[in-house]
């Protein structure tokens, strides 16, 4: 028999196996229950004040993460989030269950309106960030250490080599190419950004802690990536930069008295950052999303009988295989597209009249 | 969910700036500079390993041009000396046809002196036979005239056809 083929039958043989009982557990619980499969995938991409790690006999185990809070009453405040747990409030503050402010911490003001207090809690997102960058510190690091360490010219190991490899990769090919002349003051940024983003897109594709958190697909984390390249073109811009904006090379009825190209100028300068925002966040946030929904086809096919149920399932682990495997590209396309872009407009915010010539 | 939380912004913009000043200041310039030196060092070892290349090429030529000069002298030589020896043989063969001539004509000198000297005592002996025919002819025969003429013509018949 063909190898392929035997692994399919045991595969599906497992599926069955292991499907029975949920089978027959949902046959138990009754049919009026329907799965509420698109909150549970918004939860899943969502922020969150705890880190559910998995849930065993409908008992949740989850890390409950710090929440603090200010309010002009109480002052700062911090607690664990467990006193939050199931809609509890704690010194008047809850998570709102639904409403403008739903799932985010609120508080009952004197008159008693709902309020937004100032929230820096570390939430999944905020602890995930932090898991990140102690990884990505630890790699870089390291790598730099062995080369302090290492007498000059010394040939470096596997580790090393690998890392080094990346990098030079990401500096020679972006930062180098697109930013040309005085490339080096633009290059930790750009770097730093590029691996920043790498490592938090393949985390959150690990579905197990710490990974699994949705950070590149936050428009918070997002928004501050895209406005520091913004700081970068803007603040490091020259003169010819702003005259391209200002006093563009267009004809003159262009510009006087209706400015129409200095204002679409103008409105570049923002524009390029928020696609640089949306794009990153999209991209994730749509990976998280179809894998989730791939996933919840096996959920959501328990109620069609085993041999339905067991054909989804090899359908669907299947395609989470696939997908994870593009979500895997996608990491790293995405943070490749934001580097580069980002350092495109670096390169453009630099121009000269006499463009030299960059060294291949 | 397109609405920024401010704690997470806070938080982002606390680590990534933190991940930021940290690698910019330790990590990646010292990775960049160190990757960028060993290629500047490779390069300038391959530049050298070329000129060094260069160089022994260079040293194989001549020393090949060398040796062909020195191939070349030597056939020169050989050549010459060759021709120098012919030369040699050539004269020596001159000088020996000329001395054996010088030889000859020598020996033919003496001979000739020899043969003077020997014709010249022939003739003293010529003449001491003669005078000695003579006195005994005049002793023994001076009666008849006649005779006495055909005795001494017939005596010097004898003696010419002596000499």
């Amino acid at each position: 028999m063909h190898t392929g083929t035997r692994i399919l039958i045991s595969f599906g043989a497992v599926a069955l196996a292991l499907l029975w009982p949920l089978h027959a557990a949902a046959d138990s619980h009754g049919e009026e229950e329907k799965l509420p499969v698109s909150e549970i995938i918004s939860e899943h991409t969502a922020d969150s004040y705890w880190w559910h790690i998995t849930t065993i006999n409908h008992h949740h185990v989850s890390i409950y993460l710090p929440v603090i809070v200010y309010s002009g009453a109480e002052g700062w405040l911090a607690f664990s989030s467990k006193r939050l747990a199931h809609g509890e409030t704690y010194k008047g503050f809850r998570i709102a269950g639904e409403g403008k402010y739903k799932g985010k911490i609120t508080g009952v003001n004197a008159a008693g309106e709902e309020y937004r207090p100032w929230d820096i809690s570390i939430t999944k997102n905020a602890l995930a960030l932090m898991i990140n960058s102690a990884i990505m510190l630890s790699l870089f690091l390291s790598v730099a250490r062995w080369y302090r360490r290492r007498p000059k010219n010394s040939v470096p190991g596997k580790f090393v080599c690998a890392i080094e490899m990346f990098v030079m990769d990401i500096y020679d090919d972006i930062i180098r190419k697109n930013i040309g002349d005085g490339h080096q003051r633009y290059a930790p940024y750009l770097l730093t950004a590029f691996f920043f983003i790498l490592i938090n897109n393949v985390m959150g594709l690990i579905p197990v802690f710490p990974g699994g958190a949705n950070t590149t697909g936050n428009i918070a984390i997002t928004c501050v990536l895209a406005l520091c390249t913004m700081f970068a073109v803007n603040v490091f811009g020259n003169r010819e930069y702003w005259k391209e904006i200002f006093w563009p090379d267009v004809p003159v009825w262009l510009k006087v008295p209706v400015p129409i190209i200095p204002v679409i100028e103008l409105f570049g300068v923002f524009t390029k950052p928020f696609a640089l925002m949306i794009r990153l966040l999209a991209n994730i946030f749509a990976g998280h999303t179809v894998i989730l929904s791939l996933m919840f086809i096996i959920f959501v096919t328990v109620k069609m009988g085993v041999a339905m149920n067991a054909g989804m399932t090899l359908f669907s682990v299947v395609l989470s295989i696939i997908m994870n495997c593009l979500e895997l590209l996608v990491a790293y396309i995405q943070a490749y597209v934001f580097t580069m872009l980002s350092a495109m407009f670096i390169g453009l915010s630099r121009p000269s009249h006499h463009p030299k010539k960059i060294k291949a | 969910m397109l609405t920024p939380d401010f704690g997470l912004l806070f938080w982002m913009l606390v680590s990534f700036l933190f991940v930021l000043g940290l690698l910019a200041k330790f990590g990646f310039p010292v990775i960049t500079r160190m990757v960028n030196e060993r290629r500047d060092h490779i390069r300038h070892s391959l530049e050298a390993a070329e000129e060094a290349a260069r160089k022994l090429e260079n040293v194989k030529q001549e020393s090949l041009a060398i040796l062909d000069e020195a191939r070349r002298q030597q056939a020169a030589i050989i050549k010459k000396a060759m021709s120098d020896g012919e030369q040699l043989l050539l004269n020596a063969q001159q000088k020996a046809v000329e001395e054996t001539e010088k030889q000859l004509e020598l020996a033919r000198q003496r001979i000739e002196l020899q043969k003077e000297k020997a014709l010249g005592e022939i003739n003293a002996q010529v003449a001491m036979l003669s005078v000695d025919i003579a006195e005994k002819v005049l002793h023994r025969q001076l009666d008849d005239k006649t005779k006495e003429e055909a005795f001494i013509l017939q005596m010097l018949n004898e003696a010419e056809s002596i000499v």
